[in-house]
């Protein structure tokens, strides 16, 4: 009986941390896999308009955006409220549009340049008059594939 | 994650100003306007954009010959008339045996839809009626591939596709945007 009674040592065993590389790890390969760049700063609101018969963009490296929108907020007092271009991290003016094609157009091979996409990313309550500027400027450059980027309609 | 996603379409070239412009014949083309209000009017007549579609299919197919329709081709007479060519097109012409042989000897439309909208028309509503007027060529291909292969379009190996889009290409034609008058 009085065996049973006897009292152990009263300190804690310590935690492994053998574990504990392992945890870190799997956080960060989660964040790794999870985590997208950002492609560029928003200077304009674009709120893309819905569409059914949308395709997902192949090869993304070959693909170049064109940004159409009213200016953020913050932007508006310097560049008011009518819908503008943005190119890259700037807001630029449709006749900077050829010299934006052919600087895209140099970061590839010569060989990727015919497969290149031009996608358009315009707010959906923009007027056709600006769109339509944008894409003559394209066919003068000969960029002639573009993408209306568009997102699928809820499903009710 | 954000997928980029979308329309594709491809502009038309740029065009030389002394070059002259392609006659089509009126019955082969099927005016889509869209006006300042965002209305729609499909060959003059108001419409809903969820009706476009249909028309689009309707004017394609014109299975009865309907002269308000477009004009048709077999793609033995396509394939005749490229040989006769000076400069015959040697995989066009092989396309067009292809497609005699897989899909069988169908008319092909010579119908054009003609997209137009105007400076104010809203970007939201010329992707609508974009939408759905590529949505009626990519229905006509879907049904084409069921009938042939028993697979939908997007299915079909890339050969097979091919052979389809010879049939249905997306024969949409964007003239430049002015102002339409409003009713």
């Amino acid at each position: 009986m009085a065996t049973i009674g006897k009292k152990k040592s009263k300190s804690t065993p310590a935690i492994s941390t053998a574990s504990l590389p392992d945890i870190i790890f799997i956080l960060l390969f989660f964040f790794m896999v999870s985590t997208t760049i950002k492609e560029v700063d928003y200077k304009v609101m674009v709120r893309l308009p819905q569409a059914t018969q949308i395709k997902k963009l192949e090869n993304k490296s070959l693909v170049s955006y064109i940004y159409i929108g009213k200016p953020q907020r913050a932007l508006q007092d310097k560049y008011g409220t009518k819908p503008v271009i943005q190119l890259n991290d700037q807001i630029a003016d449709l006749s900077q549009i050829p010299q934006y094609i052919e600087l895209e157009r140099a970061k590839r091979s010569q060989a990727d340049v015919p497969k290149m996409t031009f996608s358009l990313k315009v707010d959906k309550e923009t007027d056709m008059g600006i769109v339509t500027d944008v894409k003559q400027e394209m066919r003068k450059v000969q960029a002639l594939k573009i993408n209306y980027s568009a997102r699928k309609p809820y499903i009710k | 994650m954000s997928v980029d996603k979308g329309i594709t379409r491809k502009l038309p070239p740029p065009v030389p100003p002394d070059a002259e412009t392609p006659k089509v014949k009126e019955r082969n083309v099927l005016s889509v306007l869209v006006n300042k209000d965002n209305q729609v009017a499909v060959n003059g007549e108001l419409t809903e954009i969820s009706l476009v579609t249909e028309k689009v299919k309707d004017f394609i197919i014109n299975s009865n010959d309907d002269p308000n329709y477009s004009e048709r081709e077999f793609i033995s007479e396509l394939l005749e008339k490229e040989m006769a060519k000076s400069e015959p097109d040697q995989k066009k012409i092989k396309t067009l045996k292809n497609v005699i042989e897989e899909i069988g000897d169908i008319p092909k439309s010579k119908g054009v839809v003609s997209l137009q909208t105007d400076r104010a028309t809203k970007y939201e509503v010329y992707i609508l009626v974009q939408d759905a007027i590529v949505k009626a060529f990519n229905d006509l291909r879907d049904d084409l591939a069921k009938q042939v292969y028993g697979k939908p379009y997007n299915d079909l190996k890339e050969e097979q596709q091919k052979l389809i889009r010879e049939v249905y290409p997306i024969s949409l034609s964007e003239a430049e945007p002015r102002r339409i008058k409003t009713k």
